[in-house]
């Protein structure tokens, strides 16, 4: 998958600025994504296009369990998020709704905003096709990429009987 | 190799001889709690999967809580979907308008909160129920939705931060400053994945309400959960509540421990968590008197909205009225702590003292409703997030505290040390 970076070098980009709960009213994934990070950045929904990629630094997604927050993302149009660390409730929730995260240290250093990137997630490897470097990550655990290639919790759950 | 009692607990849920940190287990779960917000999403997946079914309804318990009384249309519109769910599946322990509490502090108050127990909730702050050597933990809304259907969830073994807790607390400090120095100390993701499990001398003398503030507060630290051994501290407050049949589950004295953290209580002073992260701790006595005016002083949430809270904020705003130009909101944290507060004059005390008495909900503490702040307007909270935006508009600013701080900063109209009034 090949998509626009939007990087911000931050940590602990919390699930309030994701999605505020101002929003939680409803749950439809697309009126979610309109408001996607409108509190860290009011240009965000008007710059990201479908297939793009969110980077950031340590602790991403930390604070309220609210999924949401990955609704929010994926209604905006993001693939996958990259980042030095995810929060644990975050990282649950993209796993169980199916939904891409890469742990790769310093990505948010390395990627500069606007770079045109290409993430093999088989491979472990996001690449930067404008600066042409490329970053390792350890794939998901097994047990992640089996939920996930079931297309999510529940259907892992259903498959099972 | 012994165990913690995290481990212990997450082994007998899976079946299993023992555990170790990082592998991946599938445990039973005894209680389910859901409310207003997160459950309903839940609710729409079950359905559009074809899984509607709810796997042992008596281990569910539904209190609405956040967006209480409805705020809106939208919001009545989910509360609708979560009554009209309740009633379809025969849910027993249903807590609506009027009887309900803000989730977390009033599972324990039901007596549905046992030692050793497995306990998940679709809201981060489920780590509260940790202070009674029960293993509880926020997820999200398909977690939630899998709870509800098998009864059972997946759960990566976290490693265990054993919190050694020493020495007896200063007057007017209390267990929020406990919670926001340790957050200080190790940072938003210092036990990222991780229990933060608490010990030490401190704790036989910290009741089950200042225990609560700060495993409540376990996951601003990035952690899966805090947890604390239940003590005779612990039994009479479930003997209180007519719980009985449970099983205390300990930590072996050989578990392993990634590593050790130690406080000595008795140096705390009232801690502030400047905007916008609750690591961002200062001691009172580092901010000057009047750098920080407040517009608004807001008293309640899971993490400080129990009896003891309101009394302590009580007995400082007792014959006093806040300054000019300050709202202070008190919200009792339960329909329970709303009637107790009353039958003990403490809601005549806030209301002569000029504070908004409400009835129980999360209400602002997310930026719901109920005291939502405008641009530039200042908050000191005893809630237990600040982030941007948390309650309110993006430029507005929290700053989290302890009652008692809260109440003195009310009075005086700006950021003060409790201990001066």
């Amino acid at each position: 998958m090949r998509g626009k970076a939007h990087v911000y070098r931050r940590n602990d980009i919390n699930t309030d600025e994701i999605i505020p709960a101002r929003y939680m009213v409803k749950f439809d994934e697309r009126e979610m994504g309109k408001h996607c990070l409108e509190d860290l950045d009011t240009d965000f929904t008007a710059k990201v296009t479908e297939g793009d990629f969110v980077v950031a630094g340590h602790n991403f997604g930390c604070g309220s369990s609210r999924e949401h927050a990955v609704w929010a993302l994926r209604g905006a149009g993001v693939k996958a998020v990259i980042a030095s660390s995810f929060a644990r409730i975050f990282m649950r929730n993209a796993i169980n709704g199916g939904f891409l995260v890469i742990e790769a240290p310093n990505a948010d250093e390395i990627i500069k905003d606007g770079d045109e990137i290409e993430i093999d997630p088989m491979a472990g490897e996001v690449r930067d096709l404008t600066n042409g470097k490329t970053i390792s990550f350890q794939p998901m655990p097994g047990f992640a990429m089996e939920i996930i290639e079931s297309g999510g919790l529940l259907q892992y759950l259903k498959n099972k009987g | 190799m012994g165990m913690t009692i995290t481990e212990k607990i997450l082994a007998a849920h899976a079946g299993v001889d023992s555990v170790e940190p990082g592998e991946i287990v599938d445990a039973k779960l005894d209680v389910i709690m859901c409310h207003d917000v997160t459950t309903p999403p839940a609710i729409d997946m079950l359905e559009k999967n074809g899984m509607d079914s709810v796997s042992d309804p008596d281990r569910i318990v539904v209190i609405p809580d956040h967006f209480v009384p409805n705020k809106d249309i939208a919001s009545a519109q989910l509360n609708l979907r979560l009554r009209k769910w309740v009633k379809k599946h025969g849910i027993k322990k249903f807590y609506d308008v009027g009887r309900n509490g803000v989730c977390h502090v009033m599972l324990p108050e039901k007596g549905l909160v046992k030692p050793g127990e497995t306990i998940i909730c679709a809201d981060s702050h489920t780590c509260t129920h940790g202070a009674f050597g029960a293993f509880a933990t926020g997820v999200g809304s398909t977690d939630l939705a899998a709870a509800i259907y098998s009864g059972r969830l997946w759960f990566k073994v976290p490693s265990s931060i054993r919190v050694e807790l020493s020495g007896e607390l200063p007057e007017g400090v209390c267990s929020k400053d406990i919670v926001l120095e340790l957050i200080r100390m190790i940072g938003v993701d210092g036990a990222l994945y991780e229990v933060l499990e608490l010990t030490g001398d401190t704790l036989p003398g910290l009741s089950m309400s200042a225990r609560m503030t700060i495993t409540n507060m376990a996951i601003e630290a990035g952690a899966k959960t805090g947890i604390i051994e239940p003590d005779s501290v612990t039994e009479e407050y479930l003997k209180a509540r007519g719980v009985e049949d449970y099983e205390v589950v300990r930590s072996d004295a050989d578990a392993q421990y990634s590593r050790t953290i130690s406080i000595d209580v008795s140096c705390l002073e009232p801690m502030v968590a400047f905007p916008h992260l609750p690591s961002n701790g200062r001691s009172v006595t580092e901010i000057d008197e009047g750098e920080v005016e407040i517009d608004q002083a807001y008293l309640g949430s899971c993490t400080n909205g129990r009896i003891e809270d309101l009394r302590i904020a009580a007995s400082i705003l007792k014959g006093k009225k806040i300054a000019p130009g300050v709202r202070m909101l008190v919200v009792p944290g339960s329909t329970e702590v709303w009637k107790q507060a009353m039958s003990e004059g403490l809601l005549a005390i806030f209301a002569d003292a000029e504070c908004a008495v409400s009835s129980t909900t999360c209400g602002a503490c997310l930026g719901g409703h109920m005291g939502i702040l405008g641009e530039g307007e200042k908050c000191i909270s005893t809630t237990n997030r600040n982030f941007t935006g948390r309650m309110g508009h993006p430029k507005s600013e929290v700053y989290l505290a302890g009652p008692a701080t809260v109440a003195a900063s009310a009075v005086r109209g700006f950021i003060t040390d409790p201990r001066r009034i």
